[in-house]
């Protein structure tokens, strides 16, 4: 056992059974960053404050909600919104938040894909980004079921009938996965499960996983430079801060991601008090009816590039379209031959490849959102084949790469 | 040496037997999930065919599911018969002809409308269509409007058993089993 002595102060005590200023060290005071960074290096924080916010208004959204066909819609709209104090806080917070986390994934993403920030040592921070992003896409499907509302029902629908894989007619598992024929009490308790506790405890562990794979690799810089991060360290432990390229994670960096944090939750907060019908669909305010589909069925917007992925095309094809548009990003790391980790716009083709693919998948955003109906339809099945065109070309474009 | 077989015997005795229970707790996982006996045997629905009118669209619900009846008119009956493929999809009760089918678009599952004048359905989500039997006319479906099992008992049909007409229907392909 080890020595212990009698503390002299609280911290002390602590210190001598947790470790605390070790854990301190580890974790903030010598875990460095680069100073040759921008704003879009803030996205990670401002994403685990807003997973933090999902989780405290989901607690308290947890507590008057019902996962009972017969209730849940009236929990939701009537006994969360008109009754509990301030229940209808914790909704639009958590429907906001829903909504703008994934707008801050696609950000922190792209900004990845720019920096190439997902190379050289880095792919596991990639790899378990993208899980990330898989799980967080479980989490907001199972939570739209919730309301068991017109979009929630069809929604549900939809999305598992998928399973049955097409032509493959796999009714049996889609009844499996609904527990019924069609979603009804089995289906609806059971994605709160999922939403509740096991997709969140998923997403916990996969947040530790993606911290975690920062550590060796350390986060990228805007010229994707290699820094000696141990002399840099040491530079800056000696008291030269001023030339050494890297500062400490606590306090030094946080005080500057803070501020972008602070902007970001002024531009959250506006979107919760004065502009939350945006992310609470009209449709979904009528409660389930299995017997009567809404006229236009649509997802919500952060789904609607994969979905239009699907949408042009024949049952099976559209499906195989849609399925590789779902896991295409994993192989990221691997589709790019160029062994250089600088930004897009010194990478010749790649450049144009990037805004390419940008550009492609907010068309694929807008045209998920119309009608398939005329030209909207023929946009969309162009933008969807420039997708699989895209990722077909970037192994041939990055082979190529001049090295710089 | 002794020594280390007789770990490594131990150590996979304990493999073996940890396998064995993680196999049988995900069998056990996979059961739960399973939709529940009442579910599975809630029933069957038996429909009275001489209370529904000409071209017009009734309802009805079978397992959660909506069901089409459309019961056709003589000029449709005729349009029918001139194409082998659609007047096989139809039920012939007594002497009337009548399109049963699940409500359920056959592409992602959504209820298509009927148009009475233009004898047509239209699936609003991915503009599928189909004619009056349920014949898939426009893609993205990849085919008609399943068929539910059916029986004809006289001037009733029971939906969710099998008789020998809806039989005949799965083997020359007129249907899935739905």
């Amino acid at each position: 056992m080890a020595h212990f002595t009698k503390a002299t102060s609280l911290h002390d005590w602590l210190n001598q059974r947790l470790g605390i200023d070790t854990v301190r060290r580890v974790m903030a005071t010598e875990y460095w960053i680069p100073k040759n960074i921008n704003f879009l290096w803030a996205m990670g924080m401002i994403l685990a404050i807003t997973f933090g916010l999902l989780l405290v208004s989901g607690i308290f959204l947890l507590m008057y909600y019902q996962p009972n066909v017969a209730t849940a819609f009236d929990s939701v709209n009537y006994t969360i919104m008109q009754e509990v104090g301030y229940g209808w806080l914790w909704r639009h917070i958590h429907g906001v938040a829903a909504s703008v986390v994934f707008l801050i994934i696609y950000i922190h993403m792209f900004t990845g894909i720019y920096y190439g920030s997902y190379k050289k040592g880095r792919e596991m921070i990639w790899i378990s980004g993208m899980l990330l992003f898989v799980a967080f896409s479980a989490e907001a499907f199972s939570g739209y079921m919730l309301p068991w509302g017109q979009m929630s029902y069809w929604a549900g629908m939809v999305i598992t009938n998928l399973f049955s894989g097409g032509s493959l007619h796999a009714n049996g598992l889609v009844e499996w996965i609904r527990g019924d024929y069609v979603p009804a009490q089995a289906f609806l308790s059971r994605f709160f499960m999922l939403h509740v506790l096991l997709i969140p405890l998923a997403i916990l562990g996969l947040i530790g996983l993606h911290f975690g794979a920062l550590r060796i690799p350390h986060v990228n810089n805007q010229d994707g430079e290699e820094i000696d991060f141990e002399a840099e360290a040491a530079k800056y432990k000696a008291g030269d801060k001023a030339n050494s390229k890297v500062i400490a994670f606590a306090n030094d960096f946080m005080s500057k991601d803070m501020m972008v944090v602070g902007i970001y939750l002024i531009f959250f907060f506006y979107l919760v008090f004065y502009h939350y019908d945006f992310a609470m669909d009209p449709v979904n305010f009528d409660p389930a009816n299995g017997l009567k589909t809404p006229a236009h069925i649509y997802p919500e917007w952060y789904f609607l590039w994969s979905y239009e992925i699907l949408r042009p095309f024949s049952t099976d094809v559209g499906l195989i379209a849609f399925a590789f548009a779902q896991v295409i990003f994993f192989a990221l790391p691997f589709l790019d031959r160029s062994p250089n980790t600088v930004p897009a716009s010194r990478r010749g083709l790649f450049k144009f490849w990037f805004w390419a693919m940008l550009i492609d998948m907010i068309i694929l955003t807008a045209m998920g959102k119309v009608p398939p109906q005329g030209l909207f339809s023929t946009i969309g099945f162009y933008a969807a084949l420039t997708f699989i065109g895209l990722w077909i070309l970037l192994p041939f474009i990055t082979k190529f790469e001049k090295k710089v | 040496m002794k020594n280390s077989s007789r770990r490594g015997f131990m150590g996979k005795a304990f493999g073996a037997i940890t396998g064995v229970g993680a196999v049988a707790s995900l069998y056990a996982m996979k059961r739960s999930w399973d939709p529940l006996p009442s579910v599975k045997a809630a029933g069957f629905t038996t429909l009275d065919m001489s209370t529904y009118k000409e071209n017009e669209l009734v309802t009805e619900k079978w397992r959660g599911k909506p069901i089409f009846i459309l019961k056709q008119t003589t000029e449709m009956v005729k349009k029918a018969k001139s194409n082998p493929r659609d007047i096989e999809r139809l039920v012939k009760v007594g002497d009337d002809y009548f399109m049963v089918c699940l409500g359920l678009c056959t592409h992602l599952g959504c209820i298509p409308g009927y148009h009475p004048e233009k004898k047509n359905f239209l699936c609003a989500c991915h503009g599928g269509m189909y004619d009056f039997t349920g014949d898939v006319t426009k893609a993205p479906p990849p085919r008609g409007l399943d068929i539910p099992p059916f029986k004809i008992d006289g001037n009733k049909l029971v939906l969710g058993e099998e008789g020998s007409e809806y039989k005949k229907m799965l083997e020359n392909g007129t249907t899935l089993r739905a």
